[in-house]
């Protein structure tokens, strides 16, 4: 049996599956209830300063994007920081952690971007004997308006100063959540790592808003007929956290940082994606909020069976298998070729791929046969975009083929060549290097 | 009925295609893509009606959230952790009146999430897998059980407590191991021998010996396995049928539905086995509807299930009367037997009294019927039918053996589950349940005698 405990960063946990920081983790009656479900560990929901607590909106604080089954693909929230006083908080914590020593209980902290409110709350963090803290520079709403969250985690220099700060005045090991809400993630991971932190979480949710009432015409969701952007997160923004997971993971700046992945992660095979691309662990929220904490459960069970059925000896062992195979797209090798091959033993036709390809693409599937109903790749027009594969509704009946070399692709008329030619050394390319 | 009028039960009436046809999987496996889809459809509820629904409290959402997540192996550990025999129960559960019955899809899309398919997907994955172990057996604890009945129920108990590391003797009366499931379940629910795979993977688990045509017949018997073993469990099913009590029972042709269902299941060839050109079977539940689409399918011309009582009195589910009538199969109710005719030592016809409910009490309205028959098929109920039962001093309630909630019975150090025991309902699932939950309190009293004795 492949092994799933972990160790991230020096913070232990029976297994890679943490809730993050998110209303599943405001309090302690939540975590019991997700430490007996399973879960390896939590990132407590982000406490601020000492003093009144914050106030969170009284209606609306959740939209959903919903498939026609009503399966959510996208969720947004405009919910705060936690809204209960710091010291119930820090009680609940030291409680928690007392009672489950094997899990990893990481403590996530947003105060204002002062050296001394930092040093005020984190040896009252560290009194509580968690197992590390995690920099909330990501919130999207609300706090950054307030200065703190994503405001703090658009600026590098800042990331560095307080990450610094967190490092001189606690001995816990210090994650930084990053926002999704820049243009290179690299600079903010960069800053974080210079700023001494142990590791780097994310992505926090991103900027949106998720509709109009057709009726009211205003935002969707509305408090009192007003609405504000809210953090999207959920299924939709997995492929986004992955890219900037593996941007992180392949930067010869941060290679090696450890990586908390975050962003989408509902059953084992969206944490494999995650873990291939470098992440050591990884946290979730909107799958918790919408089937409640026993899916850990699925998610060991299916992860678990992986690792054997793969012959991993554990989730170390398939920690960043994938980061080598990404790449920048001027190494992609422009010499491979790839035709589209339709299963017509499988094809149901419903002519889904050929008016995609037809309307769109390179007119390279055909409709009819010999006057009947008839779905075929022609290899002539095809230029292996993958376009037709994505549309099918039935799996595996498209499928790309890569030519071997030698092989003559039919569209060009020449023969494929067993060369690796990058867009860097290609004919074309004007900044071309010549070899 | 004209007197020159020959008996015509023979087998051969169909062609070799049409056999295969009709004795193949009445439910069609699921293929990935069905799987995935109807997983889909499975909302992942909370304290879920189906889980509790089960006799054996297989966590539902759970399983089939691992067939949606491509973790069929996952499933599978998830069913046969609380049902080792969830592999033929997903085959011949009622799922109709059982897990399905309860889905919360019932009220919003008037379809249930078909659990019984998705289980049957699950396991089917796993055993036909490289590695389709998934239990280790516990270390030897020294304690010796003796299983009496390879049915599910013995089966269920026999595999639990191999699995806590005790050592198991299974001893069954047939040829084959399986009970019912073998012997007594429609062949076209559970093609291609499932039934002995089953009992091969059970098996597999180490620590059982497997003691065939080994009938308890004296009471000296079960003295014997009580002196020689920590445990004993019995999971003898019921041996005997109950008689109709009219003139004409022993003609030729007259024949329990039991034995006919078993000779099909054994046949290597459905082709030899014969079969009335009309078949009356007299009953309600669910042997009643085996026998008679089993008949049809064997090509009999006319088959009539006949009942004396009303349709909202059929122990068969409305499931299992549709798949009757949709077979071709009639359904008469209010009938009760007065006679079986035949000419010549062998069956003609049935001459039934009409009845109806007066205060409660069946009674004849004097009128009479009669149905032409070539074979009448009896499945009319399964009676305990063991004396030495009785002799060994345990406690009967309704005919059957006395057990409390943990299927202890009267007799301290034994204990019993299955058809054998009074209240049950007469499940395969429901057998299941029992051996497993006797496994658990032997398990449990075991490790308390050990700790007594300082083992």
């Amino acid at each position: 049996m492949a092994r799933l405990d972990i160790d991230f960063c020096g913070i232990r946990s029976p297994n890679p599956f943490w809730l993050a920081s998110a209303p599943p983790t405001d309090k302690a009656y939540n975590v019991e209830r997700a430490f007996e479900a399973g879960w390896g560990g939590v990132v407590w929901k982000t406490l601020g300063e000492a003093g009144p607590p914050l106030v969170n909106v009284n209606g609306p604080r959740y939209g959903a994007l919903l498939a026609v089954d009503r399966s959510l693909i996208g969720f947004n929230n405009i919910e705060l920081i936690t809204d209960r006083d710091l010291e119930v908080n820090l009680e609940e914590i030291t409680a928690v952690k007392r009672r489950w020593p094997d899990r990893a209980v990481v403590v996530s902290i947003m105060v204002p971007c002062r050296e001394d409110s930092w040093k005020a709350i984190l040896p009252r963090v560290e009194d509580t004997g968690c197992d590390g803290i995690e920099l909330n520079f990501g919130c999207p709403h609300g706090m950054s308006e307030r200065g703190m969250g994503s405001a703090v985690g658009q600026v590098p220099e800042y990331i560095r100063m307080v990450t610094a700060w967190c490092k001189r005045y606690t001995r816990l090991p210090v994650i930084v959540k990053l926002t999704p809400n820049i243009t290179d993630i690299r600079h903010p991971a960069r800053a974080a790592k210079e700023g001494g932190a142990d590791a780097v979480s994310l992505i926090n949710t991103i900027n949106s808003i998720m509709g109009v009432d057709p009726d009211t015409l205003t935002v969707s969701p509305a408090v009192g007929g007003e609405g504000t952007h809210g953090g999207y997160c959920g299924p939709a923004v997995k492929p986004i956290a992955l890219n900037m997971v593996a941007e992180i993971a392949r930067d010869p700046n941060t290679a090696g940082l450890p990586i908390s992945g975050i962003g989408g992660i509902g059953s084992w095979r969206d944490a494999l994606d995650f873990i291939a691309l470098g992440a050591g662990s990884v946290q979730v929220c909107t799958a918790a909020m919408v089937f409640g904490f026993k899916i850990v459960q699925e998610m060991v069970s299916g992860l678990c069976a992986y690792l054997d059925a793969k012959g991993f000896s554990g989730v170390e062992a398939l920690r960043g298998r994938a980061v080598g195979t990404v790449t920048d797209w001027s190494h992609l090798d422009l010499n491979r070729v790839s035709k589209a091959v339709i299963d017509q033993d499988k094809c149901i036709e419903c002519g889904r791929c050929h008016i995609a390809c037809e309307d769109t693409a390179h007119q390279a599937i055909t409709c009819t046969q010999n006057g009947r109903r008839h779905f075929e790749v022609k290899e002539e027009e095809c230029v292996g975009c993958n376009l037709c594969v994505n549309v099918c509704p039935v799996p595996g009946c498209i499928t790309l083929r890569d030519l071997a070399p030698g092989e003559i692709d039919r569209r060009t008329g020449l023969a494929v060549s067993a060369r690796r030619l990058e867009w860097t050394a290609h004919p074309n390319n004007p900044m071309g290097r010549r070899s | 009925m004209s007197a020159d009028r020959k008996a015509d039960i023979r087998p051969g009436r169909l062609t070799a295609e049409a056999y295969a046809a009709h004795f193949a999987d009445h439910v069609p496996p699921l293929t990935d893509a069905q799987a995935l889809l109807e997983a889909s459809r499975c909302l992942y509820c909370f304290d879920a009606p189906c889980t509790r629904a089960c006799p054996t409290g297989i966590d539902v959402p759970s399983f089939i959230k691992r067939i949606a997540e491509e973790n069929a192996r996952g499933a599978a550990e998830t069913i046969l952790e609380s049902n080792p025999l969830g592999g033929f129960c997903a085959r011949d559960c009622p799922t109709e009146v059982l897990c399905e019955q309860v889905c919360v899809r019932n009220v919003q899309q008037g379809r249930p999430v078909a659990i019984g398919r998705l289980q049957r997907f699950a396991v089917d994955r796993l055993m036909a897998s490289a590695n389709n172990r998934i239990f280790e057996r516990a270390p030897s604890s020294g304690r010796r059980a003796a299983v009496v009945g390879a049915g599910p129920a013995g089966l269920a108990c026999a595999h639990a407590l191999a699995r806590a590391g005790h050592t198991v003797t299974l001893c069954d009366a047939r040829p084959k191991a399986g009970g019912l499931n073998e012997y007594g379940v429609a062949t076209y629910k559970t093609a291609d021998d499932y039934a002995q795979r089953e009992v091969e993977w059970l098996l597999a688990i180490g620590g059982i010996t497997l003691q065939l045509g080994w009938a308890l017949t004296g009471a000296d018997q079960l003295e014997g396995l009580c002196r020689d073993h920590d445990a004993v469990f019995l999971g003898l099913g019921l041996a005997d049928t109950h008689r109709l009590g009219v003139p004409g029972e022993t003609l030729a042709g007259v024949v329990d539905a039991v034995e006919f269902i078993s000779a099909l299941r054994q046949a290597p060839d459905p082709g030899t086995v014969p079969v009335g050109r009309r078949v009356v079977v007299i009953g309600g539940g669910m042997t009643a509807v085996d026998a008679a689409v089993q008949s049809k399918l064997l090509g009999a011309e006319r088959v009539d299930i006949v009942y004396r009582r009303g349709p909202q009195h059929m122990r068969a589910s409305v499931e299992e009367q549709n798949l009757a009538r949709i077979r071709g199969v009639g359904i008469l109710h209010w009938l009760a037997p007065v006679e079986v005719l035949g000419e010549g030592g062998a069956v003609t016809g049935m001459r039934f009294a009409r009845q109806q409910l007066g205060a409660g009490r069946l009674a004849p309205t004097g009128e009479e019927c009669v149905l032409e028959a070539d074979m009448v098929l009896k499945a009319i109920g399964q009676r305990l039918g063991n004396p030495v039962l009785a002799q060994c001093g345990l406690a009967l309630r309704e005919g059957r053996i006395a057990v409390d909630e943990s299927g202890r019975t009267s007799i301290p150090g034994v204990w019993a589950g299955g058809d054998c025991i009074a209240g049950g309902q007469d499940l395969t699932v429901d057998a299941v349940a029992h051996g497993l939950r006797a496994a658990r309190d032997i398990d449990l009293q075991l490790s308390i005698a050990r700790t007594r004795s300082g083992k």
